[in-house]
C-alpha cells in the first residue's frame, strides 16, 4: 500500500480534503433508511481489502495532518490527554498493542524491533525513530499511552474494569464529538453516557456495558457511531465550544454542501492483557455532504436518516437548527427510488 | 422543612437519601447549614451514635441555629468552623487516619456533600460507606467547562462563571471527582443572545 499524506488543515483555513479513495471507502453508517440506538456491536477482525475496517488501526491520508492538530490541542490544553495514577500498566499495554499492531498491519511505514524489554520503534511518516526501554517511562518523552497516542489517529479512552463496571480513568481526547475527557474522567459507563437521551431508557447502555465486561483478549470489537459538524473541525470540544459554536450560524443554503460534514466514529475496544483493562479508540472520519452525494445511494439515504431523525437525536447531535437546510440541500439528490441494504455504495446500481 | 424532592434526572446527577444510623466503632459527620438539622434527626434515631462520633460543622448562613443542640448531643469530637476550606485540612486529616469500617455521614447542599465525597473517595473510603442526604439550598457547585474555574452556590440558570465572566447554562451532567455539574457557555452560537436568569427549580 502506498498513502499518500494530505497537506491539510482542520481548522482556520479549513485545507481538509477527501480523495476519491478517501471518499469510496468512507465508513457511511446507515444500513437502512433511518437510524436508531442500537447494540450495534460486532467483532473487529478485519473486513474488505481498503475499507476502513481491514486493520485493527487503520492509517489513512490524514494521518500527518491529524498529529500535528493533535499537538496543537495539546498544546493550548494539556487536560486533553489525562491518566489516574493506577492507569500506568494499561498505558504500556495500549503502546504495545499499538506499535505491534502497525508494524504487522503497515510494515512499510512502521517497524518493532524487540529484544528482550529494549524496544526500537520507527515511525515513518512522522519521522521517529525511538529507542526506550519497555515498562520504563524514564525512557520515553511522555508517558506511555500519550506517547503513542501522539501517533496514532483517532481519540482514545482506558478504562479500567472492576465492580461489574468499566471506569473512564486516562484517555487522549482531542477529536471528540463535544464531550469533556477532564469532566469525565474517573466515571463509570453510566455517568459518562448520562447525557444521552433515549438510549438509557431502551436499555442499550446496560446490554452494551454486559458485551464489553466480556471482550477478551484478541477478539476486539466495534462499532459505528456519528454526528454532524459544520467544517473539518476535528477539536469540536465543550472547551472550545464559545469559540467554535459560532460556526454554526455561518451554513448558507449555497454554502452548506460544503460545509455542512457528517461525521463518524469507528469506535473499537481491545481488551489489555496486563492491566485487564479496556481499550476504546474512537476513530473520526469526517466527509462533506457534496462529497457524499457523489455516492447516490448515501445522499438518499442520509436524506431520509435525517429527514426522520426524532428531534431529541437531532438537537442531542447539535444540528437541530440547521436540519431545515441540510434537508433542502439533500433533498435535491433523493429522486425517492429504492435503496439496497448495507452499507455499501452500490457502483453496478448507480450508473446513469 | 430544609427537605426538597429533586425530579428525576440523567443518571450522573447525584441523588440523596435520608442518613440513618449504621453500626460501627467509628463515625464521622460532616455537615452545613441546614444539614445540621439532619445529624439531630439522625441521632434521634440511635443517641449513642455520639459516642463514637466526630462531627465537623460548617454553620454558614444558618448562624447559631443547630450549634447549641450539636453539642449538647457531646460527640467524641465536635469541631464547628467558619468554612469548608479552614474545615478542609481537619477533614483530611481524619479521612488519612480512619479506620476500616469507618462510616460517614454527609448533609447539607450538594456542594458541601459532593466536596467531601471526593474527598472520601481519594481517600479510598468506600462509597458503599458514604450516606449522603440533601438539606437547605438548592445550589450548585458548578465547573465551567471553559476556563475550568469554579463558582460555588450557583442558584440560577444561566448564571455568569466567576473566573472567565462567560454566560453558561446549568447542565445535570455531574463529575464526583471534581465534585461539580457542568456549566457550558449559553450563547455560542448567537453571542449576546442570552435568556434572563432564572432560579434553579422553578
Amino acid at each position: 500500500m502506498n498513502i499518500k499524506f494530505n497537506d491539510e488543515t482542520f481548522r482556520d483555513d479549513y485545507t481538509f480534503h477527501n480523495s476519491d479513495w478517501a471518499i469510496q471507502r468512507f465508513p457511511f453508517p446507515f444500513h437502512e433508511d433511518h437510524y436508531m440506538y442500537a447494540v450495534n456491536m460486532e467483532q473487529h477482525r478485519g473486513g474488505p481489502e481498503g475499507s476502513v475496517y481491514e486493520k485493527r488501526f487503520d492509517v489513512d491520508e490524514h494521518y500527518v495532518a491529524e498529529m500535528r492538530d493533535r499537538a496543537m490541542v495539546l498544546a493550548d490544553d494539556p487536560l486533553r490527554c489525562q491518566s489516574l495514577p493506577h492507569m500506568e500498566l494499561a498505558g504500556w499495554d495500549l503502546l504495545e498493542l499499538i506499535m505491534v499492531s502497525k508494524s504487522e498491519d503497515y510494515p512499510d511505514l512502521f517497524e518493532l524491533h524487540r529484544n528482550g524489554d529494549h524496544w526500537r520503534w520507527v515511525n515513518k511518516p512522522l519521522g521517529i525513530d525511538d529507542s526506550f526501554t519497555f515498562m520504563d517511562e524514564t525512557t520515553l518523552p511522555y508517558g506511555p499511552m500519550e506517547y503513542i497516542t501522539r501517533q496514532t489517529q483517532g481519540d482514545f479512552a482506558l478504562l479500567d474494569q472492576r465492580e461489574e463496571n468499566l471506569w473512564m480513568d486516562a484517555g487522549i481526547v482531542t477529536t471528540q464529538a463535544d464531550w469533556s475527557l477532564d469532566f469525565d474522567i474517573g466515571m463509570n459507563f453510566f455517568e459518562w453516557h448520562a447525557p444521552v437521551p433515549l438510549a438509557h431508557e431502551k436499555g442499550i447502555f446496560v446490554r452494551a456495558l454486559k458485551f464489553l465486561l466480556n471482550v477478551q483478549q484478541g477478539a476486539p470489537g466495534r462499532r459505528l457511531n456519528w454526528t454532524m459538524t459544520v467544517n473539518p473541525l476535528l477539536d469540536t470540544s465543550p472547551e472550545n465550544y464559545h469559540k467554535w459554536g459560532i460556526q454554526k450560524s455561518s451554513l448558507t443554503p449555497d454554502n452548506v454542501g460544503q460545509k455542512q460534514y457528517l461525521r463518524v466514529e469507528l469506535q473499537t475496544f481491545f481488551r489489555l492483557p496486563r492491566s485487564n483493562g479496556l481499550v476504546f479508540p474512537i476513530r473520526c472520519y469526517l466527509i462533506s455532504l457534496e462529497d457524499i452525494v457523489t455516492i447516490p445511494k448515501w445522499g438518499r439515504r442520509l436524506h431520509r436518516v435525517i429527514r426522520d431523525l426524532p428531534v431529541e437525536l437531532a438537537t442531542y447531535k447539535g444540528f437541530i437548527d440547521n436540519r431545515p437546510m441540510i434537508l433542502d440541500y439533500l433533498s435535491k439528490f433523493d429522486d425517492g427510488s429504492e435503496t439496497s441494504p448495507g452499507v455499501w455504495p452500490d457502483p453496478q446500481l448507480e450508473k446513469g | 422543612m430544609s427537605k426538597f424532592q429533586f425530579p428525576e434526572a440523567i443518571r450522573s446527577r447525584p441523588v440523596y437519601a435520608t442518613l440513618v444510623p449504621r453500626k460501627s466503632k467509628h463515625h464521622l459527620m460532616v455537615a452545613n447549614a441546614e444539614g445540621g438539622e439532619a445529624l439531630l434527626d439522625l441521632v434521634k434515631a440511635d443517641a449513642g451514635l455520639m459516642a463514637d462520633a466526630h462531627v465537623i460543622y460548617i454553620p454558614g448562613k444558618t448562624g447559631e441555629a443547630y450549634i447549641e443542640q450539636l453539642q449538647k448531643l457531646q460527640p467524641a469530637q465536635v469541631y464547628v468552623g467558619p468554612t469548608y476550606d479552614a474545615a478542609l485540612p481537619r477533614l483530611r486529616l481524619a479521612l488519612k487516619n480512619a479506620h476500616m469500617g469507618l462510616q460517614l455521614y454527609l448533609a447539607g447542599t450538594e456542594g458541601l456533600i459532593g466536596q467531601v465525597e471526593s474527598e472520601a473517595m481519594a481517600a479510598g473510603i468506600p462509597v458503599t460507606a458514604i450516606q449522603k442526604e440533601h438539606r437547605g439550598s438548592l445550589a450548585r457547585r458548578m465547573q465551567c467547562v471553559h476556563c475550568k474555574g469554579i463558582t460555588e452556590d450557583v442558584l440560577t440558570d444561566p448564571f455568569v462563571c466567576s473566573h472567565c465572566g462567560l454566560n453558561l447554562f446549568v447542565r445535570d451532567h455531574y463529575s464526583r471527582r471534581l465534585a461539580a455539574f457542568q456549566g457550558v457557555c449559553i450563547d455560542a452560537e448567537d453571542p449576546g443572545n442570552v435568556p434572563p436568569a432564572k432560579e434553579l427549580y422553578t
